[in-house]
Protein backbone atom coordinates (compact mmCIF):
# COMPACT_ATOMS: atom_id res chain seq x y z
CA UNK A 1 0.00 0.00 0.00
CA UNK A 2 2.67 2.62 1.19
CA UNK A 3 4.96 1.62 -2.08
CA UNK A 4 1.74 1.54 -4.12
CA UNK A 5 1.04 5.27 -2.78
CA UNK A 6 4.56 6.43 -3.40
CA UNK A 7 4.17 5.42 -7.41
CA UNK A 8 0.86 6.98 -7.48
CA UNK A 9 2.78 10.02 -5.85
CA UNK A 10 5.77 10.62 -8.14
CA UNK A 11 3.33 9.97 -10.96
CA UNK A 12 1.32 13.05 -9.61
CA UNK A 13 4.63 15.01 -9.30
CA UNK A 14 6.04 14.05 -12.36
CA UNK A 15 3.09 15.35 -14.26
CA UNK A 16 2.82 18.48 -12.68
CA UNK A 17 6.60 19.08 -13.11
CA UNK A 18 6.26 17.86 -17.06
CA UNK A 19 3.74 19.72 -17.43
CA UNK A 20 5.33 22.64 -16.49
CA UNK A 21 8.42 22.04 -18.45
CA UNK A 22 6.11 21.24 -21.62
CA UNK A 23 4.53 24.68 -21.23
CA UNK A 24 7.89 27.00 -20.69
CA UNK A 25 9.50 25.07 -23.32
CA UNK A 26 6.42 25.66 -26.35
CA UNK A 27 7.40 29.00 -26.97
CA UNK A 28 11.21 28.64 -27.68
CA UNK A 29 10.61 25.85 -29.92
CA UNK A 30 7.91 27.46 -32.00
CA UNK A 31 9.86 30.33 -32.12
CA UNK A 32 13.28 28.10 -33.28
CA UNK A 33 10.71 27.04 -35.91
CA UNK A 34 9.06 30.41 -37.06
CA UNK A 35 12.38 32.43 -36.92
CA UNK A 36 14.82 29.72 -38.43
CA UNK A 37 13.51 26.03 -39.05
CA UNK A 38 10.76 27.38 -41.76
CA UNK A 39 12.71 30.45 -43.24
CA UNK A 40 15.64 28.12 -43.67
CA UNK A 41 13.47 25.62 -45.78
CA UNK A 42 11.41 27.92 -47.69
CA UNK A 43 14.82 30.41 -48.80
CA UNK A 44 16.75 27.23 -49.61
CA UNK A 45 13.67 25.04 -51.74
CA UNK A 46 13.19 28.85 -53.70
CA UNK A 47 17.15 28.60 -54.34
CA UNK A 48 17.36 25.03 -54.94
CA UNK A 49 14.26 24.97 -57.55
CA UNK A 50 16.15 27.66 -59.68
CA UNK A 51 19.38 25.38 -59.24
CA UNK A 52 17.80 22.10 -60.35
CA UNK A 53 15.71 23.73 -62.99
CA UNK A 54 18.88 24.89 -64.60
CA UNK A 55 20.65 21.78 -63.78
CA UNK A 56 17.88 19.45 -65.64
CA UNK A 57 18.47 22.00 -68.26
CA UNK A 58 21.87 21.54 -68.73
CA UNK A 59 21.71 18.01 -68.39
CA UNK A 60 18.71 17.56 -71.37
CA UNK A 61 20.58 20.25 -73.00
CA UNK A 62 22.30 17.84 -75.48
CA UNK A 63 26.02 19.95 -74.55
CA UNK A 64 28.61 17.97 -73.39
CA UNK A 65 30.00 20.72 -71.45
CA UNK A 66 27.07 21.58 -69.74
CA UNK A 67 25.60 18.00 -69.01
CA UNK A 68 29.08 17.27 -68.01
CA UNK A 69 28.86 20.04 -65.60
CA UNK A 70 25.76 19.27 -64.13
CA UNK A 71 25.97 15.10 -63.69
CA UNK A 72 29.24 15.78 -61.69
CA UNK A 73 27.14 18.39 -59.40
CA UNK A 74 24.29 16.02 -58.92
CA UNK A 75 27.07 13.03 -58.03
CA UNK A 76 28.78 14.73 -55.42
CA UNK A 77 25.86 15.78 -53.65
CA UNK A 78 23.95 13.01 -54.01
CA UNK A 79 27.29 10.97 -52.82
CA UNK A 80 27.80 12.30 -49.62
CA UNK A 81 26.06 12.77 -46.61
CA UNK A 82 24.29 16.27 -45.90
CA UNK A 83 25.80 16.27 -42.28
CA UNK A 84 29.40 16.35 -44.08
CA UNK A 85 28.64 18.96 -46.47
CA UNK A 86 27.05 21.11 -43.57
CA UNK A 87 30.77 20.57 -41.57
CA UNK A 88 32.81 21.15 -44.89
CA UNK A 89 31.01 24.61 -45.86
CA UNK A 90 30.74 26.02 -41.91
CA UNK A 91 33.60 24.12 -40.71
CA UNK A 92 36.02 23.63 -43.33
CA UNK A 93 35.69 26.47 -45.71
CA UNK A 94 37.37 28.58 -42.78
CA UNK A 95 40.58 27.01 -43.10
CA UNK A 96 40.56 28.48 -46.60
CA UNK A 97 39.96 31.76 -45.20
CA UNK A 98 36.01 31.38 -46.13
CA UNK A 99 34.14 31.98 -43.37
CA UNK A 100 30.14 31.74 -43.41
CA UNK A 101 28.27 32.32 -40.63
CA UNK A 102 25.89 29.72 -39.20
CA UNK A 103 22.55 30.50 -40.82
CA UNK A 104 23.78 31.51 -44.44
CA UNK A 105 26.06 27.97 -44.00
CA UNK A 106 22.88 26.31 -43.55
CA UNK A 107 21.01 27.43 -46.45
CA UNK A 108 24.33 26.79 -49.07
CA UNK A 109 24.62 23.23 -48.11
CA UNK A 110 20.40 22.88 -48.26
CA UNK A 111 19.99 25.08 -51.22
CA UNK A 112 23.15 22.44 -53.05
CA UNK A 113 21.47 19.06 -51.64
CA UNK A 114 17.92 20.14 -52.66
CA UNK A 115 18.87 21.38 -56.26
CA UNK A 116 20.56 17.77 -57.15
CA UNK A 117 17.72 16.15 -55.78
CA UNK A 118 15.14 18.06 -57.41
CA UNK A 119 16.81 18.37 -60.58
CA UNK A 120 16.48 14.87 -61.37
CA UNK A 121 12.71 14.59 -60.35
CA UNK A 122 12.20 17.71 -62.76
CA UNK A 123 14.57 16.17 -65.83
CA UNK A 124 12.25 12.94 -65.61
CA UNK A 125 9.25 15.13 -65.32
CA UNK A 126 10.19 17.06 -68.31
CA UNK A 127 11.29 13.44 -70.41
CA UNK A 128 8.10 12.35 -69.54
CA UNK A 129 5.91 15.10 -71.99
CA UNK A 130 5.05 13.05 -75.26
CA UNK A 131 7.46 14.05 -77.91
CA UNK A 132 4.31 15.16 -79.68
CA UNK A 133 4.38 18.61 -77.15
CA UNK A 134 7.36 19.23 -78.71
CA UNK A 135 6.49 18.85 -82.24
CA UNK A 136 3.11 20.27 -82.47
CA UNK A 137 4.94 23.54 -80.66
CA UNK A 138 7.60 23.37 -82.99
CA UNK A 139 5.31 23.08 -85.92
CA UNK A 140 3.43 26.30 -84.79
CA UNK A 141 7.08 27.94 -84.96
CA UNK A 142 7.81 27.97 -81.56
CA UNK A 143 11.82 28.12 -80.78
CA UNK A 144 13.35 25.79 -77.91
CA UNK A 145 13.00 27.96 -75.38
CA UNK A 146 9.73 28.87 -76.11
CA UNK A 147 7.91 25.87 -76.29
CA UNK A 148 9.89 24.96 -73.18
CA UNK A 149 8.48 27.60 -71.31
CA UNK A 150 4.76 27.81 -72.70
CA UNK A 151 4.04 23.73 -73.20
CA UNK A 152 6.82 21.97 -71.74
CA UNK A 153 7.80 23.09 -68.00
CA UNK A 154 3.69 23.89 -67.47
CA UNK A 155 3.29 20.25 -67.98
CA UNK A 156 6.15 19.18 -66.25
CA UNK A 157 5.28 21.01 -63.04
CA UNK A 158 2.11 19.12 -63.08
CA UNK A 159 3.86 15.96 -63.27
CA UNK A 160 6.58 16.65 -60.67
CA UNK A 161 4.60 18.53 -58.05
CA UNK A 162 3.91 14.93 -55.43
CA UNK A 163 7.93 13.92 -55.72
CA UNK A 164 8.56 18.09 -54.89
CA UNK A 165 6.73 17.93 -52.55
CA UNK A 166 7.87 15.13 -50.47
CA UNK A 167 11.57 16.76 -51.33
CA UNK A 168 10.11 19.76 -49.43
CA UNK A 169 8.75 18.09 -46.73
CA UNK A 170 12.11 16.21 -46.56
CA UNK A 171 13.61 19.48 -46.46
CA UNK A 172 11.66 20.76 -43.27
CA UNK A 173 12.94 17.81 -41.08
CA UNK A 174 16.70 18.07 -42.63
CA UNK A 175 16.84 21.38 -41.10
CA UNK A 176 17.21 19.87 -37.47
CA UNK A 177 20.86 18.98 -38.86
CA UNK A 178 21.50 22.92 -38.67
CA UNK A 179 21.96 22.61 -34.77
CA UNK A 180 25.02 20.73 -35.39
CA UNK A 181 26.52 23.82 -36.96
CA UNK A 182 25.02 25.89 -33.87
CA UNK A 183 21.92 27.71 -36.25
CA UNK A 184 19.56 28.47 -33.06
CA UNK A 185 16.56 26.27 -35.17
CA UNK A 186 14.30 24.33 -33.13
CA UNK A 187 16.52 21.16 -32.70
CA UNK A 188 19.06 23.03 -31.26
CA UNK A 189 16.33 24.72 -28.56
CA UNK A 190 15.16 21.63 -27.61
CA UNK A 191 18.92 20.58 -26.77
CA UNK A 192 19.23 23.13 -24.68
CA UNK A 193 16.43 22.73 -23.00
CA UNK A 194 17.19 19.21 -22.09
CA UNK A 195 20.68 20.38 -21.01
CA UNK A 196 18.70 22.13 -17.97
CA UNK A 197 15.94 20.07 -17.23
CA UNK A 198 16.94 16.84 -18.05
CA UNK A 199 14.09 15.75 -19.34
CA UNK A 200 15.24 14.71 -23.05
CA UNK A 201 12.24 12.54 -23.68
CA UNK A 202 9.21 15.47 -23.15
CA UNK A 203 11.88 17.80 -25.34
CA UNK A 204 12.53 15.80 -28.35
CA UNK A 205 8.79 13.85 -28.15
CA UNK A 206 7.61 17.68 -28.14
CA UNK A 207 10.21 18.80 -30.78
CA UNK A 208 8.74 15.59 -33.33
CA UNK A 209 5.11 16.83 -32.79
CA UNK A 210 6.14 20.20 -33.82
CA UNK A 211 7.83 19.00 -36.77
CA UNK A 212 4.74 16.43 -37.56
CA UNK A 213 2.41 19.30 -37.50
CA UNK A 214 4.31 21.77 -39.65
CA UNK A 215 4.86 18.72 -42.02
CA UNK A 216 1.03 17.51 -41.83
CA UNK A 217 0.17 21.16 -42.79
CA UNK A 218 2.21 20.83 -45.44
CA UNK A 219 0.89 18.14 -47.14
CA UNK A 220 -3.01 20.02 -47.19
CA UNK A 221 -1.24 22.44 -48.86
CA UNK A 222 0.07 20.24 -51.42
CA UNK A 223 -3.33 18.22 -51.97
CA UNK A 224 -4.49 21.76 -52.89
CA UNK A 225 -1.91 22.51 -55.41
CA UNK A 226 -2.57 19.03 -56.43
CA UNK A 227 -5.97 19.45 -57.59
CA UNK A 228 -6.07 23.00 -58.59
CA UNK A 229 -3.11 21.50 -61.60
CA UNK A 230 -5.49 18.96 -62.18
CA UNK A 231 -8.19 20.37 -63.23
CA UNK A 232 -6.88 19.79 -67.36
CA UNK A 233 -6.79 16.41 -66.56
CA UNK A 234 -9.64 13.93 -66.98
CA UNK B 1 4.09 27.68 -104.77
CA UNK B 2 5.47 24.67 -102.46
CA UNK B 3 7.96 22.49 -104.60
CA UNK B 4 10.31 19.51 -103.72
CA UNK B 5 12.99 18.55 -105.62
CA UNK B 6 14.91 15.11 -105.15
CA UNK B 7 14.01 14.94 -101.99
CA UNK B 8 16.21 12.37 -99.57
CA UNK B 9 15.56 10.87 -96.09
CA UNK B 10 17.89 8.38 -94.22
CA UNK B 11 17.73 6.66 -90.45
CA UNK B 12 21.65 5.20 -90.26
CA UNK B 13 21.24 3.36 -93.11
CA UNK B 14 17.40 2.61 -93.74
CA UNK B 15 16.34 4.72 -96.31
CA UNK B 16 12.88 6.32 -95.98
CA UNK B 17 12.53 8.71 -98.56
CA UNK B 18 14.39 7.85 -102.08
CA UNK B 19 14.49 11.21 -104.32
CA UNK B 20 10.80 12.63 -104.21
CA UNK B 21 10.10 15.56 -106.01
CA UNK B 22 6.43 17.57 -106.09
CA UNK B 23 4.99 20.34 -106.53
CA UNK B 24 1.82 21.87 -105.47
CA UNK B 25 0.06 25.23 -107.23
CA UNK B 26 -1.63 27.50 -104.78
CA UNK B 27 -5.38 26.23 -103.82
CA UNK B 28 -4.98 22.92 -104.93
CA UNK B 29 -5.16 19.64 -102.80
CA UNK B 30 -2.46 16.50 -103.08
CA UNK B 31 -3.36 13.28 -101.48
CA UNK B 32 -0.49 10.95 -100.83
CA UNK B 33 -1.27 7.26 -100.28
CA UNK B 34 0.47 4.16 -99.91
CA UNK B 35 1.76 1.17 -97.60
CA UNK B 36 2.62 1.14 -94.08
CA UNK B 37 6.70 2.63 -93.56
CA UNK B 38 6.27 3.97 -97.16
CA UNK B 39 7.73 7.15 -95.61
CA UNK B 40 4.71 8.89 -95.94
CA UNK B 41 4.42 10.83 -92.59
CA UNK B 42 8.36 11.29 -92.75
CA UNK B 43 7.66 13.33 -96.31
CA UNK B 44 5.18 15.75 -93.74
CA UNK B 45 7.29 15.97 -91.07
CA UNK B 46 10.38 17.12 -93.78
CA UNK B 47 7.88 19.44 -94.89
CA UNK B 48 7.63 20.84 -91.92
CA UNK B 49 11.27 19.91 -90.85
CA UNK B 50 10.01 17.75 -88.05
CA UNK B 51 12.85 16.03 -89.65
CA UNK B 52 15.76 17.07 -91.35
CA UNK B 53 16.32 15.65 -94.80
CA UNK B 54 19.52 14.13 -95.90
CA UNK B 55 19.44 16.11 -99.31
CA UNK B 56 17.28 17.72 -101.45
CA UNK B 57 14.95 21.19 -101.54
CA UNK B 58 11.89 22.52 -100.41
CA UNK B 59 10.72 25.96 -101.15
CA UNK B 60 7.61 27.01 -99.96
CA UNK B 61 6.64 30.89 -100.59
CA UNK B 62 9.60 33.29 -99.54
CA UNK B 63 11.03 30.29 -97.78
CA UNK B 64 13.72 28.21 -100.05
CA UNK B 65 15.84 25.63 -98.09
CA UNK B 66 18.64 23.61 -99.57
CA UNK B 67 19.53 20.26 -97.26
CA UNK B 68 22.59 18.47 -97.09
CA UNK B 69 24.91 20.87 -95.40
CA UNK B 70 24.13 23.20 -92.77
CA UNK B 71 20.75 24.98 -92.06
CA UNK B 72 20.01 27.80 -90.62
CA UNK B 73 17.68 27.79 -88.04
CA UNK B 74 16.02 31.08 -89.19
CA UNK B 75 15.38 29.63 -92.15
CA UNK B 76 13.56 26.21 -90.29
CA UNK B 77 11.03 29.24 -88.65
CA UNK B 78 10.21 30.69 -91.90
CA UNK B 79 8.96 27.26 -93.41
CA UNK B 80 7.20 26.10 -90.64
CA UNK B 81 5.33 29.53 -90.25
CA UNK B 82 4.03 28.80 -93.58
CA UNK B 83 3.13 25.48 -92.81
CA UNK B 84 0.47 24.25 -90.70
CA UNK B 85 0.44 20.86 -89.96
CA UNK B 86 -2.17 18.03 -88.18
CA UNK B 87 -1.31 15.28 -86.26
CA UNK B 88 -2.49 11.86 -86.37
CA UNK B 89 -2.98 12.04 -82.59
CA UNK B 90 -3.82 15.76 -82.41
CA UNK B 91 -1.13 16.75 -80.01
CA UNK B 92 -3.38 19.51 -78.53
CA UNK B 93 -1.69 21.15 -75.78
CA UNK B 94 -3.80 19.84 -72.45
CA UNK B 95 -3.49 22.35 -70.13
CA UNK B 96 -4.81 24.90 -72.09
CA UNK B 97 -8.22 25.18 -73.30
CA UNK B 98 -9.45 25.03 -76.64
CA UNK B 99 -9.24 28.71 -77.59
CA UNK B 100 -5.46 28.89 -75.68
CA UNK B 101 -4.35 26.42 -77.98
CA UNK B 102 -6.11 28.45 -81.38
CA UNK B 103 -4.03 31.34 -80.05
CA UNK B 104 -1.20 30.06 -78.89
CA UNK B 105 1.11 30.44 -82.00
CA UNK B 106 -0.09 33.84 -83.11
CA UNK B 107 0.63 35.28 -79.50
CA UNK B 108 4.01 33.71 -78.12
CA UNK B 109 5.64 33.32 -82.05
CA UNK B 110 3.91 36.05 -84.25
CA UNK B 111 3.09 38.40 -81.40
CA UNK B 112 -0.44 39.48 -82.05
CA UNK B 113 -2.37 41.41 -79.82
CA UNK B 114 -3.95 39.33 -77.03
CA UNK B 115 -7.58 40.38 -78.37
CA UNK B 116 -7.60 40.19 -81.71
CA UNK B 117 -5.99 36.62 -81.54
CA UNK B 118 -8.80 35.59 -79.48
CA UNK B 119 -11.15 37.40 -82.16
CA UNK B 120 -9.69 35.41 -84.49
CA UNK B 121 -9.33 32.11 -82.44
CA UNK B 122 -13.10 32.71 -81.72
CA UNK B 123 -13.73 32.83 -85.30
CA UNK B 124 -11.78 29.96 -86.19
CA UNK B 125 -12.87 27.62 -83.71
CA UNK B 126 -17.03 28.55 -85.11
CA UNK B 127 -15.01 27.82 -88.90
CA UNK B 128 -14.93 24.29 -87.62
CA UNK B 129 -17.79 24.21 -85.75
CA UNK B 130 -16.34 24.70 -82.49
CA UNK B 131 -18.17 28.13 -81.21
CA UNK B 132 -20.19 26.62 -78.37
CA UNK B 133 -16.58 24.99 -77.00
CA UNK B 134 -13.63 27.48 -76.74
CA UNK B 135 -13.11 27.27 -72.95
CA UNK B 136 -13.14 23.67 -73.31
CA UNK B 137 -10.02 21.38 -72.28
CA UNK B 138 -9.09 18.67 -74.54
CA UNK B 139 -9.70 16.40 -72.57
CA UNK B 140 -13.35 17.16 -72.31
CA UNK B 141 -13.81 17.09 -75.63
CA UNK B 142 -14.68 14.15 -78.21
CA UNK B 143 -12.08 12.90 -80.33
CA UNK B 144 -13.30 14.73 -83.24
CA UNK B 145 -13.23 17.74 -81.76
CA UNK B 146 -9.77 17.99 -80.17
CA UNK B 147 -8.58 17.19 -84.07
CA UNK B 148 -10.91 20.26 -85.11
CA UNK B 149 -9.00 22.31 -82.92
CA UNK B 150 -5.89 20.55 -84.17
CA UNK B 151 -6.84 21.96 -87.75
CA UNK B 152 -8.06 25.08 -85.93
CA UNK B 153 -4.38 25.70 -84.26
CA UNK B 154 -2.42 25.23 -87.58
CA UNK B 155 -4.64 27.06 -89.08
CA UNK B 156 -4.15 30.64 -86.90
CA UNK B 157 -0.59 30.80 -88.16
CA UNK B 158 -1.99 31.79 -91.47
CA UNK B 159 0.30 29.14 -93.23
CA UNK B 160 0.66 28.71 -97.17
CA UNK B 161 -0.15 25.15 -96.61
CA UNK B 162 -1.66 22.79 -94.73
CA UNK B 163 -0.43 19.02 -94.11
CA UNK B 164 -2.57 16.61 -92.50
CA UNK B 165 -1.16 13.33 -91.31
CA UNK B 166 -3.84 10.82 -91.31
CA UNK B 167 -5.63 13.14 -89.88
CA UNK B 168 -8.97 10.72 -89.19
CA UNK B 169 -7.17 7.31 -88.47
CA UNK B 170 -7.18 7.87 -85.04
CA UNK B 171 -11.06 8.40 -84.74
CA UNK B 172 -13.97 6.14 -84.40
CA UNK B 173 -15.79 5.73 -87.44
CA UNK B 174 -18.65 7.94 -86.53
CA UNK B 175 -16.37 11.20 -85.64
CA UNK B 176 -14.71 10.76 -89.10
CA UNK B 177 -16.91 12.69 -91.51
CA UNK B 178 -17.16 15.68 -88.98
CA UNK B 179 -13.28 16.57 -89.38
CA UNK B 180 -13.41 15.54 -93.22
CA UNK B 181 -15.90 17.87 -93.87
CA UNK B 182 -14.28 20.58 -92.25
CA UNK B 183 -11.28 19.63 -94.47
CA UNK B 184 -13.05 19.73 -97.49
CA UNK B 185 -14.52 23.46 -96.66
CA UNK B 186 -11.22 24.33 -96.33
CA UNK B 187 -10.01 22.56 -99.56
CA UNK B 188 -13.12 24.46 -101.13
CA UNK B 189 -12.32 28.13 -100.08
CA UNK B 190 -9.07 27.73 -101.80
CA UNK B 191 -6.43 26.23 -99.39
CA UNK B 192 -3.34 24.66 -100.34
CA UNK B 193 -3.18 20.98 -99.11
CA UNK B 194 -0.76 17.68 -98.60
CA UNK B 195 -3.10 15.12 -97.18
CA UNK B 196 -1.74 11.86 -95.67
CA UNK B 197 -4.97 9.48 -95.57
CA UNK B 198 -6.78 5.99 -96.05
CA UNK B 199 -9.83 8.19 -97.04
CA UNK B 200 -10.70 6.48 -100.32
CA UNK B 201 -14.00 8.88 -101.10
CA UNK B 202 -12.10 12.25 -99.38
CA UNK B 203 -9.14 11.62 -102.11
CA UNK B 204 -11.78 10.90 -105.00
CA UNK B 205 -13.84 14.27 -104.31
CA UNK B 206 -11.77 16.64 -102.97
CA UNK B 207 -7.95 16.04 -104.74
CA UNK B 208 -6.40 17.99 -107.55
CA UNK B 209 -3.38 15.01 -107.44
CA UNK B 210 -3.37 11.39 -105.93
CA UNK B 211 0.64 10.28 -105.01
CA UNK B 212 1.24 6.74 -104.79
CA UNK B 213 4.43 6.04 -102.98
CA UNK B 214 5.87 2.88 -101.95
CA UNK B 215 9.32 2.31 -100.25
CA UNK B 216 10.41 5.68 -100.49
CA UNK B 217 9.18 6.74 -103.75
CA UNK B 218 6.51 7.63 -105.68
CA UNK B 219 5.34 5.82 -107.53
CA UNK B 220 2.36 6.87 -109.49
CA UNK B 221 0.75 10.21 -109.82
CA UNK B 222 -2.13 11.82 -111.23
CA UNK B 223 -5.74 12.71 -111.26
CA UNK B 224 -7.86 10.64 -108.54
CA UNK B 225 -10.14 9.15 -111.44
CA UNK B 226 -7.34 7.50 -113.17
CA UNK B 227 -4.84 6.45 -109.96
CA UNK B 228 -8.46 5.17 -108.18
CA UNK B 229 -9.82 3.52 -112.07
CA UNK B 230 -6.65 2.94 -114.68
CA UNK B 231 -3.72 2.33 -112.07
CA UNK B 232 -0.76 2.10 -114.57
CA UNK B 233 1.70 0.66 -112.26
CA UNK B 234 1.45 -3.07 -110.75
CA UNK B 235 2.50 -1.92 -107.43
CA UNK B 236 -0.63 0.89 -107.10
CA UNK B 237 -3.14 -1.86 -108.59
CA UNK B 238 -2.30 -3.95 -105.49
CA UNK B 239 -2.29 -1.82 -102.83
CA UNK B 240 -5.69 -0.46 -104.17
CA UNK B 241 -7.20 -3.94 -104.46
CA UNK B 242 -6.01 -4.41 -100.75
CA UNK B 243 -7.58 -2.01 -99.01
CA UNK B 244 -10.72 -2.02 -101.20
CA UNK B 245 -11.66 -5.13 -99.42
N1 LIG C 1 12.72 8.48 -86.16
C1 LIG C 1 12.90 7.36 -86.89
N2 LIG C 1 14.00 6.60 -86.72
C2 LIG C 1 14.19 5.48 -87.45
N3 LIG C 1 13.35 5.03 -88.38
C3 LIG C 1 12.23 5.74 -88.59
C4 LIG C 1 11.94 6.93 -87.86
N4 LIG C 1 10.75 7.42 -88.28
C5 LIG C 1 10.31 6.58 -89.22
N5 LIG C 1 11.20 5.57 -89.43
C6 LIG C 1 11.05 4.49 -90.40
O1 LIG C 1 10.83 5.06 -91.64
C7 LIG C 1 9.95 4.28 -92.41
C8 LIG C 1 8.81 5.14 -92.95
O2 LIG C 1 8.03 5.59 -91.86
P1 LIG C 1 6.78 6.53 -92.04
O3 LIG C 1 6.24 6.77 -90.69
O4 LIG C 1 7.16 7.71 -92.84
O5 LIG C 1 5.81 5.61 -92.87
P2 LIG C 1 4.28 5.87 -93.24
O6 LIG C 1 4.19 5.75 -94.71
O7 LIG C 1 3.80 7.11 -92.63
O8 LIG C 1 3.59 4.60 -92.58
P3 LIG C 1 2.16 4.49 -91.85
O9 LIG C 1 1.15 4.32 -92.95
O10 LIG C 1 2.29 3.24 -91.02
O11 LIG C 1 1.97 5.70 -91.05
C9 LIG C 1 9.49 3.16 -91.52
O12 LIG C 1 10.22 2.01 -91.84
C10 LIG C 1 9.85 3.62 -90.14
O13 LIG C 1 10.16 2.54 -89.31
MG1 LIG D 1 2.37 7.56 -91.10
Amino acid sequence: MYLLNNVLYSAVFDADRYTDIAQSSFLPLVKGALFYSIPMTLISFVIGIMLAITTALFRISGIKLLSGIARVYISIIRGTPLLVQLFIIFFGLPSIGIKIDPFPAAIIGFSLNTGAYASEIIRAAILSIPKGQWEASQSIGMSYGQSLRRVILPQATRVSIPPLSNSFISLVKDTSLASTILVAEMFRKAQEIVANTYEPLLLYVEAALIYWIICFILSLVQDQIENKLNRYVS
Amino acid sequence: MLSIQNLHKQFGNLVVLDGIDLNVDKGKVVVVIGPSGSGKTTLLRCLNVLETPTKGNISIQKAHLNFGGKVAKKDIQTLRKQTGMVFQTYNLFPHMTALENVIEGPVTVQKVNKEKAKEKGIQLLQKVGLGDKVDFYPHQLSGGQQQRVGIARALAIDPEVMLFDEPTSALDPELVGEVLRVMKELANEGMTMVVVTHEMSFAKEVADEVLFMDKGQVVERGHPEEIFTHPKQERTRQFLNLISE
